[in-house]
């Protein structure tokens, strides 16, 4: 029987929700090529939320506890994880930090190759085949997975999780012995512990066109009338000090596909659109009628953005009923 | 303190893609290649850690074609000590580059190997850790803050919503990311002095992997958008559009 194993991510004793865009995945796979879907979470305890792994198609999720997986162990992460993957068709992680940590390593431990931030998977003539933008997305790759197992990380969002109930059995997978040659101390949260721009389905960004750093209480506000929307910047804000890098969207920080985009105050330069350009929903506000912005963007509005933003927050309050 | 550090040629990131007659690989008519940016920071950091360590070795190391000699040729501007070019043509398995990288650097004695976080050209995303696990030494990736002290390092990289903090000790594999330094363009003296420093050209051929490139092609084209309208009174008809066109809100 063809196993496909998924790699879930649990923080703070919390499944982590891209995990269940990983399961979807394995299970879409599993059905092309008639085979069952095992789900792997790591932890040092209890992870809540994992009962939802069933639900959205895991046949079998093997828990794997260790005093040492209160955070994030590499070394005893890809011990597991490697472990788990014996006998297993194709190995799905998530392209996230951890993701993106581990999954290389597991892939040199079994001595298979990797396909990175893969943003859809097919099956053909039984292989595994892996679509990966490259170049800062001005291009995509089209990739056989030829290794066993075949290995790939998912890119937050591009990837709808949807449901499929199986019979989700447990089981303890016991962790092997590892060397710790890498030890997480801490994480630390920065000021504000707000939905990361990578996995909001709502970012609304801005740019030098916003003036000075206390103007983004305008875009917060606007995240907040949307709800589930994260605050993200161009790097010329960031590198002004502005905003916090982990917010910076494009080529040398988070590439993000959230479902709605929102570029305020950008000019929407192509190490900028690299990052974006995968939105399903792109909205352009700018001053600027002939900015680049506009020719990625699904709707513009031209014009000053003081005015355009606070109008735009009240009138989605009032959609919602609140304003 | 001996520091090797992994480069990578690619094009520039604002350099237009035209894929070539092939499918496969990319037309490089008219395109500017640089040092992988994420690389540079590696550079930087290995600069400076010999810098104030007082003694030691930098070896830059890059696995490509002859034109890569060129791309060597800037880490030595930057003042890197020697450099060693692994001849080969480019395999679309990360794995297998790594492979060859590690052999390479196995019994090279570095305290160091650097990595960027990733290259700009294939996005991805692993050689760094995988050439770790070769070489069995302890890996921290995507590394934006790091302090080096008695055989011991720290570092602090980006994840969701926060800074995860790791501790290893040395010889380590660290791959590099923007933050980390500010990387210093290399001095007239420093590109004279680059000529007369050593440059060592090893052909290498990378195993077959397991990766079969099919093909690449562009992204689709977004749909043309279309501008709503000037200024706060097209704001109610944008709100209209985005709730029963795009249905995202
Ligand atoms: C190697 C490399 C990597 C890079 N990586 C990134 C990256 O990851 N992310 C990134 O964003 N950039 C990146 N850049 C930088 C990029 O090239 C641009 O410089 C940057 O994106 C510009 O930021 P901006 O759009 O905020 O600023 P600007 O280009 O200055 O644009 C400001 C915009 O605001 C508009 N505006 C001004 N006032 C108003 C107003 N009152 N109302 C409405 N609109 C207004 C203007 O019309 C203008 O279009 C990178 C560059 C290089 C070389
Ligand atoms: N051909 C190569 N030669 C030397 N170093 C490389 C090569 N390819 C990748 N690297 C290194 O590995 C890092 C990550 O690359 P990648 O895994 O391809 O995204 C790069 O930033 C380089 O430090």
């Amino acid at each position: 029987m063809t196993r496909i194993l998924a790699v879930a991510e649990q923080r703070d004793g919390a499944l982590r929700k891209v995990s269940l865009e990983v399961v979807s995945a394995a299970r879409r796979l599993a059905d092309a090529m008639g085979g069952t879907v095992d789900v792997v979470v790591i932890g040092s305890g209890p992870v809540s939320g994992s009962d939802q792994l069933a639900r959205f198609g895991a046949d079998k999720v093997l828990t794997a506890t260790h005093p040492d997986f209160a955070l994030y162990q590499p070394d005893g992460y890809a011990a597991t994880v490697a472990a788990a993957a014996q006998g297993a068709a194709v190995v799905l992680f998530a392209a996230t930090a951890t993701g993106r940590d581990l999954a290389p390593r597991v892939a040199a431990r079994l001595g298979t190759g990797l396909a990175t931030d893969v943003t859809a998977l097919a099956v053909e003539g039984g292989k595994v085949i892996a679509t990966r933008p490259v170049y800062a997305g001005k291009a995509l790759a089209r990739v056989r997975l030829d290794g066993t197992p075949a290995m790939a990380t998912i890119r937050p969002n591009t990837i709808a999780a949807t449901e499929s109930p199986k019979a989700g059995t447990a089981e303890n997978l016991p962790v092997p012995a590892f060397a710790a040659r890498v030890k997480v101390t801490q994480v630390k949260a920065p000021a504000t512990a707000a939905l990361d721009v990578a996995e909001a389905p709502i970012v609304v960004s801005g740019g030098r066109g916003m003036k000075e750093p206390a103007h983004f209480a305008l875009l917060e506000a606007l995240a907040a009338a949307l709800g589930n929307a994260a605050v993200g910047a161009s790097r010329a804000v960031v590198d002004a000090g502005w905003r916090d890098h982990g917010a910076q969207v494009g080529q040398t920080g988070k590439t993000v596909s959230p479902n709605l985009y929102v570029a305020v105050g950008i000019s929407g330069a192509i190490q900028h659109l690299a990052g974006m350009r995968t939105a399903k929903t792109i909205v352009a506000i700018n001053r600027d009628k002939d900015a680049p912005i506009f020719k990625v963007a699904d709707y513009g509005i031209v014009g000053d953005l003081f005015e355009i933003v606070p109008r735009l927050t009240a009138e989605v309050k009032k959609l919602r009923g609140e304003g | 303190m001996r520091i090797a550090v992994c480069l990578k040629r690619v094009p520039d990131t604002t350099a237009r893609i035209v894929i070539a007659a092939d499918g496969k690989s990319i037309d490089e008519t008219g395109v500017k290649f640089v040092v992988n940016p994420y690389d540079e920071y590696a550079i930087e950091e290995a600069l400076k850690l010999k810098e104030a360590a007082g003694a030691g070795e930098t070896v830059a190391i890059c696995l490509g074609g002859d034109a890569a000699q060129e791309t060597l040729r800037t880490a030595l501007a930057m003042g890197v000590d020697r450099a060693v070019l692994l001849q080969s043509a480019a395999g679309s398995d990360g794995l297998e580059v790594a492979r060859a990288l590690a052999a390479e650097l196995k019994g090279g004695n570095f305290d160091l190997i650097l990595f960027g976080k990733l290259a700009v050209d294939d996005y991805n995303h692993q050689v760094g850790p995988m050439v770790a696990e070769l070489l069995e030494l302890p890996c921290i990736t995507s590394v934006a803050h790091l302090t080096v002290a008695n055989g011991a390092l720290e570092a602090e990289r980006e994840i969701e919503g926060g800074i995860e903090v790791s501790t290893a000790s040395l010889p380590a594999v660290l791959t590099c990311d923007k933050g980390l330094n500010s990387p210093r363009l290399p001095s007239l003296k420093g590109i004279m002095a680059a000529k007369k420093k050593p440059l060592e050209v090893k052909p290498v051929t990378l195993g077959a992997g397991s990766l079969t490139l099919l093909g690449l092609s562009l992204p689709p084209d977004r749909k043309p958008g279309q501008i709503v309208g000037e200024g706060a009174d097209a704001v109610p008809a944008l709100v209209k559009l985005l709730r029963e066109e795009a249905k995202v809100i």
